[in-house]
């Protein structure tokens, strides 16, 4: 009886703190301060690298006003560019910068916000570590078709490549490839999940993905002696890096603009770097 | 019953006849109309893709891509928009696909109508209905994970992303269509006709073989069509393990692209490209395809229902 009473007490004492200290904490979290007066809904979509981080941030948001609702929708940089062009979304997100012609079509206005690295990986089982960077380039060129050609093995090179529409690819293409040309029998995976799963089951494979995808499952390949991490991104001894962007249609509303301003400010570069980006900021 | 039981109240057993009658009159011409919208809606909406497809596709005939967008090279970097080798890929899956599951479908509904044992019967369509129920995605994933290192262990020179095993994985996913559909035709024949040729000495088989498929042939006509229109139509075990590579294929191990998976590919893609258009096209040359293949069927299954209603009518 006595015990009962005393962990009712209790309860309700941290129900009166909880009420006290919740409202303080809000006011004294500048960052989120800015959507204090606002409600509405954001809507977002576009490319999946960007996910965790607009997922993450949405949540703090609608934790701190419950006025506010966030969506966070995949679909690729292309739909990104589609959805937000049409006015179908309020922010779509894109992996690549967008072309002169789609912001004349729609007249976005962009907004870059991390930095994100594509590292070239491998079965954990192959014992290639490193390669040059001509090696690459021969290799998805269909060149060296055998893993004993770079130091290997001997057994056939499986190439993997991503879709037209992938932003990793783009960047792979256009700053480790220089634009060469790739092998047309390299399998094509729809996304950097595909690509790790890819990989990670066939230790003759070679592809290239997102850093924030390698893991123990993958192996990245040193390229040019530089070890693909985001420390290396950051610092530009690791080459082939792209930015994030946001989108917007003409000039983004009071809601979206806060909340624009939040992932590029303090809170949302933690949050970017707590998902293996580096922020735009630093 | 329900009319006589009314009869014996004051009214006579015309009026109640008469009343009823209108009552079914009403029902009928109810559930008439519900039919007629629900036919006008489906095939309203099949014209609709039709028109929506034809019109987005206009800008490759306007403005003179169609040469381009119908030859053999897809290097949309290089400015080479060729679908064809999707247009070889999607077919080539879809008859592979076929060649395997039709064959099996048969032989499992000749297993369940007499050629094996009875109790088997239950627990086999049982399974079968049972794979109906699975997502297609599934398929995939599971070929994905069991299938694909299989194949990549028996031959090391594929990745084991390959026609072979999309077609494999594919021939599963239609198998309960076909099946299904032989089986419903099968059972409709199956009571008056096997007792008749039971007691006429013929053995299970011959059974099988000379009378009961004779009299279904409209379900075996119709599992071709509906399995091959799904083999034709299927994205995403084609786009999870045929490899995607947009090549005409030279032998099973290769990597092959579907013009399902080429749209699925390219729909992300920036809309203002030509890439971009070359998906209308596909998706008009899978829809033409696919009427194509129903038209010649059932221009095949027609002739051949002229000698056999002759012999069974």
């Amino acid at each position: 009886m006595r015990n009962s009473r005393n962990g009712l007490m209790a309860i309700i004492f941290m129900l009166v703190l909880s009420l006290g200290t919740a409202p303080g904490a809000w006011a004294q979290d500048s960052q989120l301060q800015r959507f204090q007066n606002l409600e509405g809904t954001i809507d977002i979509a576009g490319g999946t690298a960007h996910i965790p981080v607009m997922k993450d941030a949405a949540e703090q948001i609608m934790k701190a006003n419950p006025k506010i609702r966030l969506t966070v929708a995949g679909g690729g940089s292309g739909v990104g560019v589609q959805k937000v062009g049409e006015g179908l979304v309020n922010i779509g997100n894109t992996g690549r910068a967008l072309t002169p012609a789609e912001v004349a079509k729609y007249g976005l206005k962009t907004f870059p916000f991390a930095v994100d690295g594509v590292a070239v990986a491998v079965n954990p089982k192959n014992p290639v570590g490193a390669l040059t960077s001509q090696q690459v380039r021969d290799i998805f060129a269909g060149k060296i078709k055998n893993w004993q050609e770079v130091g290997g093995t001997s057994a056939p090179i499986h190439l993997f490549t991503r879709d037209e529409a992938s932003g990793t690819r783009e960047t792979f293409w256009k700053k480790l490839l220089k634009k060469g040309p790739i092998d047309a029998k390299a399998n094509i995976v729809a996304s950097n999940g595909a690509m790790k799963m890819a990989l990670a089951q066939d230790p003759q494979a070679i592809g290239y993905l997102g850093i924030g995808f390698v893991d123990q499952k993958v192996k990245g390949i040193k390229l040019d002696g530089a070890e693909p991490t985001q420390e290396n991104a950051k610092n530009g001894s690791y080459p082939v890096t792209r930015l994030l962007y946001m989108n917007t249609k003409g000039e983004p509303q009071p809601l979206v603009k806060a909340f624009i301003d939040y992932i590029k400010g303090p809170e949302g570069a933690k949050i970017i770097q707590k998902h293996g980006f580096i922020p735009t900021s630093k | 019953m329900l009319i006589q039981g009314q009869a014996s109240s004051p009214r006579t057993a015309e009026t109640v006849l008469q009343a009823h009658w209108r009552h079914l009159d009403r029902r009928q011409s109810g559930i008439k109309g519900l039919l007629l919208g629900a036919t006008i809606l489906s095939c309203g909406s099949v014209l609709a893709i039709l028109g929506f497809l034809s019109y987005f596709a206009l800008p490759i005939f306007s403005e003179g891509h169609l040469a381009e967008i119908l030859s053999w090279e897809w290097r949309p970097f290089q400015g080479k928009f060729g679908i064809l080798p999707m247009a070889v890929g999607s077919l080539s899956l879809a008859v592979t696909a076929m060649g395997v599951a039709y064959p099996l479908g048969l032989g499992i509904c000749g297993f369940a109508h007499g050629l094996g044992p009875r109790c088997l019967k239950g627990p086999l369509m049982g399974l079968i209905n049972f794979m109906t129920s699975i997502p297609t995605v599934i398929y995939g994933f599971v070929s994905v994970i069991f299938l694909v290192p299989l194949v990549r262990g028996a031959f090391p020179e594929s990745t084991g992303y390959s026609w072979l095993t999309a077609a494999l994985t594919l021939s599963l996913m239609i198998l309960p269509t076909i099946v299904l559909l032989v089986h419903a035709q099968l059972q409709q024949v199956d009571a008056r006709v096997r007792l008749a040729s039971a007691a006429l000495g013929f053995s299970p088989a011959q059974t099988l073989l000379w009378v009961m498929r004779p009299l279904a042939f409209r379900g075996l006509w119709a599992a071709a069509v509906l399995g091959f229109s799904r083999a034709l139509g299927d994205t995403i075990i084609a786009l999870m393990v045929a490899g995607n590579a947009p090549q005409v294929p030279n032998s099973l191990l290769d990597s092959i692209r579907t013009l399902t998976s080429h749209i699925a590919l390219v729909v992300a893609t920036d809309s203002t490209s030509q890439a971009y258009q070359s998906i209308f096209a596909s998706g008009l040359i899978l829809f033409g395809v696919s009427i194509a293949v129903n038209l010649t069927l059932r221009r095949l299954q027609s002739r051949a229902a002229l000698p056999a209603t002759g012999r069974h009518d």
